[in-house]
């Protein structure tokens, strides 16, 4: 059994919340390069240029990349040796989410209520999602989400005859709807398989793995690329305004699941995709 | 096509911009996203005054996050305008110059910008940092327990747009969509 304060945690999410809001991982960086080069539309190259720039001066500056700091989507793997000592981990999540958006300059956009609509101010709750596995050890994945995206985002409840073809039609239908509200080039999210909610987890999920490297599933990472492929065909562009680079990248993850489905969850990001990791 | 225009704008230039043009604004617009738009029709429907003159402004639909020490503003993109298309069609009847978003318009907007000779600009979505720099200065003028949703005053320097929607009802996403099909 190993302890880990509470505060500790607190303190790792304030920091993460920051870094992920002002600098891209590696390998977004490194997709986003490969785009400049690809895109052959003028006006494409130019709003993916600006975006790179934008990139620059965030980091330099420390202004967000983007003034939509999102939601703070948070996933623990959680080792089941570990014990967490001095308060609720629930409440020390939140705590970090508050100091990383109040400390951070980032923006406020959580409402108490979907309904009644009032600020909570300081970004929090969380939205938490946690796994128990092996080990002594705290995963914590800190991905902001924004809206423009998530709000493009759908479930598609296929029926087994549809095959992978309907999966691979729900994608691009997915993505095609989203066009350029979801801010081009986009980082596309898939689930398939589980149940309603499980693929829907998974989507989002698989948004903050690697972009450069494919699932170790043979025919996963084949979808993968064949969809990169189709998605980019559609000629939608960076900024909606027509170009080679629709998506950046096409994560799929899949589960088991039941005789009679197969659910489809297309998570859709911004070029923006957020995401730091850290092991304690 | 690159052009330069003062914001307010007039009528007589925005009949002069076309889709696709690449156009720096330099002067004073206006931001307001959902919250805000919600209470300028509630406002509408009271019969009350707006908290600005609509006349030629340029309605930026963006919620900053907040400044640091020093600086006008923090990070300041655009958002998805399509969410503000209920309330567009009142605002451009009463004069508004201009938007400035992100993302399609439903057809009663379009109409409204033929009807008024207004247009629709799209800011690159996701370059919060890049068109911070062009903010010369931000103020809180209406709604201020809004917070990032309250109606701000900006100066602006050739902040950079492209025209999706002319004032002549021309769409520029949706000639890139019908490449598609």
């Amino acid at each position: 059994m190993r302890t880990i304060q509470a505060d500790v945690i607190t303190k790792n999410i304030r920091e993460m919340c920051i870094e992920a809001n002002h600098f891209l991982s590696d390998d977004m960086r490194q997709v986003f390069e490969n785009a400049v080069e690809t895109e052959n539309s003028v006006l494409g190259k130019q709003i993916l240029l600006q975006l790179k720039e934008n990139l620059k001066i965030a980091g330099e500056d420390m202004i967000p990349i983007c003034q939509d700091t999102g939601m703070a989507v948070i996933f623990l793997k959680i080792g089941q040796d570990v014990h967490i000592e001095g308060g609720s981990l629930k409440a020390a999540v939140d705590e970090g989410v508050r100091q990383g958006y109040t400390d951070g300059y980032l923006r406020k956009s959580v409402v108490s209520d979907p309904i009644e609509r009032i600020n909570t101010n300081d970004n929090t709750p969380a939205v938490l999602h946690i796994e128990i596995v092996d080990g002594d050890q705290i995963e914590i994945t800190v991905a902001p989400k924004g809206f423009g995206s998530e709000n493009m985002s759908r479930i598609f409840m296929l029926k087994p005859a549809d095959g992978i073809e309907g999966v691979k039609d729900a994608i691009l239908t997915a993505v095609r709807d989203a066009g350029p509200n979801a801010c081009p080039p986009m980082i596309v999210g898939v689930g398939i398989g589980g149940t309603f909610e499980k693929c829907a987890l998974m989507a989002k999920h698989a948004l903050t793995r690697n972009v450069t490297k494919g699932s170790p599933v043979p025919y996963v990472y084949a979808l993968e690329q064949e969809m990169l492929q189709k998605i980019n065909a559609l000629g939608i562009g960076p900024g909606g305004l027509g170009g080679a680079v629709t998506a950046l990248a096409v994560n799929i993850e899949t589960y088991p699941t039941h005789i009679a489905g197969l659910p489809v969850a297309v998570n859709i990001c911004c070029h923006v995709n957020r995401h730091v990791r850290r092991v304690i | 096509m690159e052009k330069k225009i003062a914001a307010p704008i007039s009528r007589e230039e925005a009949a002069d911009l076309h889709i696709g043009d690449y156009v720096l604004i330099t002067g004073t617009i206006y931001t307001a996203r959902d919250a805000a738009h919600k209470r300028m029709q509630e406002a509408l429907d009271r019969g009350e005054k707006l908290p600005f003159d609509l006349k030629g402004n340029v309605i930026y639909y963006m919620g900053p996050s907040p400044a640091r020490k020093g600086r006008p503003i923090g990070s300041a993109g655009p958002t998805t305008a399509s969410r503000m298309d209920r309330y567009t069609p009142a605002l451009l009847d009463l004069g508004m110059g201009a938007m400035i978003g992100k993302g399609r318009r439903s057809a009663a907007v379009k109409e409204a910008i033929v009807r008024n000779g207004s247009v629709y600009f799209a800011a690159v979505g996701g370059a919060g940092a890049l068109l911070s720099k062009r903010i010369l200065s931000s103020e809180v003028i209406a709604y201020e327990d809004l917070g990032t949703e309250a109606i701000r005053k900006l100066e602006v320097e050739n902040f950079p747009v492209i025209v999706v929607i002319d004032s002549q009802g021309n769409d520029l996403y949706e000639i890139v969509e019908k490449q598609i099909d």
